[in-house]
């Protein structure tokens, strides 16, 4: 079956964890043999340093299956350090204290081997451990704007489901189906679209509104949006809170591509659009920007120059002719 | 339609490009006929605002007569002659509302960028960088300009262009800068640069009641513009009294100027002090933005309790800011990016009245597909230039 990274990666921190006990006992423990086995003279320096190393391995396997669970993105960091150390004492041994060279080498190459696995294990912790909320496995944003409006008017707005798009970007549509129940359709890569059933499971008029996908969908999110009177009379904070779980699998991964690297950032925009069009009746167009703001044309934006074929109201539009 | 785009660092060149459309409701169309070079392109010339792109047309000081509107446009109609504000302000957010126009919260599409930058997002103005909206710049044949309701002063045809151009920015700027500081009649004003906007702040400092303006500069025909055309009471060339502090001391009896206008921003020049090479070196080596040596010396000759006003363009951060002297001194410290719509009424009534005449500090006229030599003109004030005017 198909494993998610951030799954294997925990196994394999869980894996690491366990090899540091299997290499901490016996440098702790008897490091004189130790010392023989990896084919290194065992004096007295030889033997401290082994010790040494013994507890700083206990003390990984501690953190990374007790203290940082589940997620023990450091703990595993921490072993890469103490890898480039041991490289060290090991390279220092080569010179002064080889007993056997064969031994040495297989010693010096596992270490290669375990610092890369080592390394390779806390990127994908780290990975999977960004855009993660509290709990592992889910992606979970905020934001917030301010609109100069009326509670119960940018509510309302928000309440008619088919306004969403023209602020959302990657919304392409959004229909109510009835009995709390709406379908959601957005746009994806290459032309294609993901779509979803979702139910209110509150609401709360001029307050609150709080959705999921039902059970069984492609996609599984949960989001809640809030209003409330901003101080000074200066109209409404408008607060979002959306969740989205793992995604898995090929629709998986087009939401994650979708939601981006910072999925915070797509949501902020998406409220600047909302603040706009409730503000001013449209999204703010620049030539940079013809769409408004949008995460994914600020990391690829035209030069501000008009553009060839009109957009937005010019599409259409009957100018004047100019030279 | 000829533009004037951005192709890199002390790089422009007058191009070819696609004539501007309506892309929201709410935009008109200018033919362009005047436009000018403003001290903080040279800022975008020199290559220190970042996220500028190679195609970027320039411009945020222009007029010219609407040819064409959106269809939610009310209030401007084709044939109409107008001055354009550099802010591009929506008119109906907070901080429109409060007359805030150049921090306007819904103009700036990549607001996002600027947060990264500044923590929260001004006003998207023309031409001025990607940070700031990326918008088409108006040192071309036409402009396209967003909320043609909000912005756009119309004028009556026998006002020629030179009187009117400068509502765009430097003249309602210039003033800021002295509304900053609070004038009630009587203060002396420290002017740091004699530029174009220093010209204006000179000039509205003495308009607000100033009894005397000291312009500070290293040119000897800008000091004389001050003098001669702006009002200034006294001007002060720093190489040849390079302590400007202990000058300042002796010339207001040892009180520091009320009030202290930075009207040079970001590229400061200070002819020998070593601080200047830390400034100079650290900035060329992107360690800091600035080289803030004008605000400095600002903050150290104003005297106790009085207003420093800064009105030169700075775009990132500063090294070694005398925030000691600022604090123990109890100086305030007030800024902002002209909110020029605020001030274009009352100021075109001061032009109408003939209180002020903009169009003194005008040194060169060229045709539009001269920008390239108007900015090394302007950029290295040659033919003791001030102010350069373009002619689509």
């Amino acid at each position: 079956m198909f494993e998610l990274p951030r799954e294997r990666a925990r196994r394999l921190a869980d894996l690491l964890g366990w090899a540091s006990i299997g290499l901490g006992v016996p440098q702790v423990s008897t490091p004189r043999s130790f010392d023989r086995a990896i084919g290194v003279v065992p004096d007295r320096e030889a033997r401290a340093w082994t010790f040494l190393v013994g507890l700083r391995e206990l003390g990984a396997a501690a953190s990374i299956l007790v203290i940082e669970q589940p997620h023990p993105v450091r703990s595993v960091w921490g072993r890469v350090a103490g890898d480039a150390m041991d490289l060290t004492l090991l390279a220092r041994s080569w010179r002064s204290r080889r007993e056997s060279p064969g031994r040495l080498g297989a010693a010096i190459g596992a270490v290669v081997v375990i610092g890369a696995i080592d390394t390779y294990t806390a990127v994908q912790l780290q990975r999977s451990a960004r855009g993660d909320g509290e709990e592992g496995g889910k992606m979970k944003v905020k934001a917030a704007i301010t609109v100069d409006r009326p509670r119960e008017e940018v509510y309302s707005y928000w309440r008619q489901l088919e306004n969403l798009p023209s602020f959302m970007d990657h919304l392409q549509s959004v229909s109510a189906l009835g009995d709390r129940r709406s379908r959601w359709k957005v746009n994806a890569p290459a032309g294609r679209s993901v779509e979803w059933e979702a139910e209110t499971t509150e609401e709360r008029p001029g307050e609150l509104i709080a959705w999921r996908s039902v059970p069984g969908s492609d996609v599984g999110t949960r989001g809640a949006v809030r209003f409330q009177d901003a101080p000074g009379g200066r109209g409404t904070e408008v607060h979002v809170e959306l969740e989205y779980d793992a995604p898995g699998g090929s629709v998986g991964a087009i939401v994650a591509k979708l939601f981006g690297e910072e999925p915070h950032q797509q949501v902020r925009d998406d409220l600047r659009r909302f603040k706009q069009v409730i503000e001013t009746g449209e999204v703010v167009r620049s030539e940079a920007s013809p769409e408004g703001a949008s995460a994914r044309r600020l990391l690829k934006q035209r030069p501000a120059e008009p553009l060839r074929v009109p957009v937005g109201a010019g599409a259409g539009h009957n100018g004047n002719e100019r030279s | 339609m000829r533009a004037t785009v951005w192709s890199g660092r002390n790089t422009v060149q007058v191009e070819n490009v696609p004539d501007p459309t309506i892309m929201n409701s709410q935009d008109a169309i200018v033919r362009i006929s005047s436009t000018a070079i403003c001290g903080s392109d040279l800022h975008l010339y020199d290559g220190y605002v970042p996220t500028m792109k190679k195609g970027d047309i320039l411009g945020h000081e222009f007029m010219g007569e609407v040819v064409d509107t959106g269809p939610s446009v009310e209030r401007l109609s084709v044939g109409d002659r107008v001055v354009v504000p550099f802010p591009i302000a929506c008119g109906k957010c907070w901080s429109c509302r409060h007359e805030l126009y150049s921090v306007c919260e819904n103009s700036n599409p990549n607001a996002a960028l600027a947060e990264k930058m500044w923590g929260h997002s001004p006003a998207g103005i023309y031409g001025y960088s990607h940070m700031l909206g990326g918008y088409a710049g108006g040192q071309a044949e036409y402009a396209r300009v967003p909320f043609a309701d909000v912005g756009p002063i119309k004028i009556d045809h026998d006002i020629p262009d030179e009187k009117v151009l400068f509502l765009a920015d430097i003249l309602p700027t210039g003033y800021m800068a002295a509304e900053l500081c609070d004038l009630r009649g009587g203060e002396v004003v420290a002017v740091w640069g004699a530029g174009p906007v220093g010209q204006f702040a000179i000039a509205s400092a003495r308009l607000l009641g100033a009894e005397r303006v000291i312009a500070i500069d290293r040119f000897p025909y800008r000091l004389r513009m001050a003098r001669d055309g702006a009002g200034a009471t006294d001007v002060l060339n720093y190489e040849e009294h390079p302590d400007v502090v202990e000058t300042l001391n002796e010339l207001t009896g040892g009180r520091g100027p009320d009030a202290c206008i930075d009207a040079v921003g970001m590229e400061a020049h200070h002819g020998h002090a070593p601080i200047y090479a830390y400034d100079r070196i650290k900035q060329a080596a992107r360690l800091e933005t600035e080289r803030p040596f004008a605000l400095r010396q600002a903050i150290m000759a104003c005297r106790n309790g009085g207003t420093v006003s800064v009105i030169g363009a700075y775009g990132g951060f500063m090294d070694k800011f005398p925030i000691g002297s600022f604090m123990n001194r109890s100086l305030t410290l007030k800024t902002g990016q002209c909110h020029v719509h605020r001030y274009m009424r009352p100021l075109l009534e001061r032009i109408i009245d003939g209180q002020i005449d903009p169009s003194f500090i005008v040194t060169h006229e060229m045709d539009l597909g001269e920008a390239p030599r108007g900015y090394e003109t302007f950029k290295h004030k040659q033919d003791e230039c001030v102010k350069v005017v373009l002619k689509p």
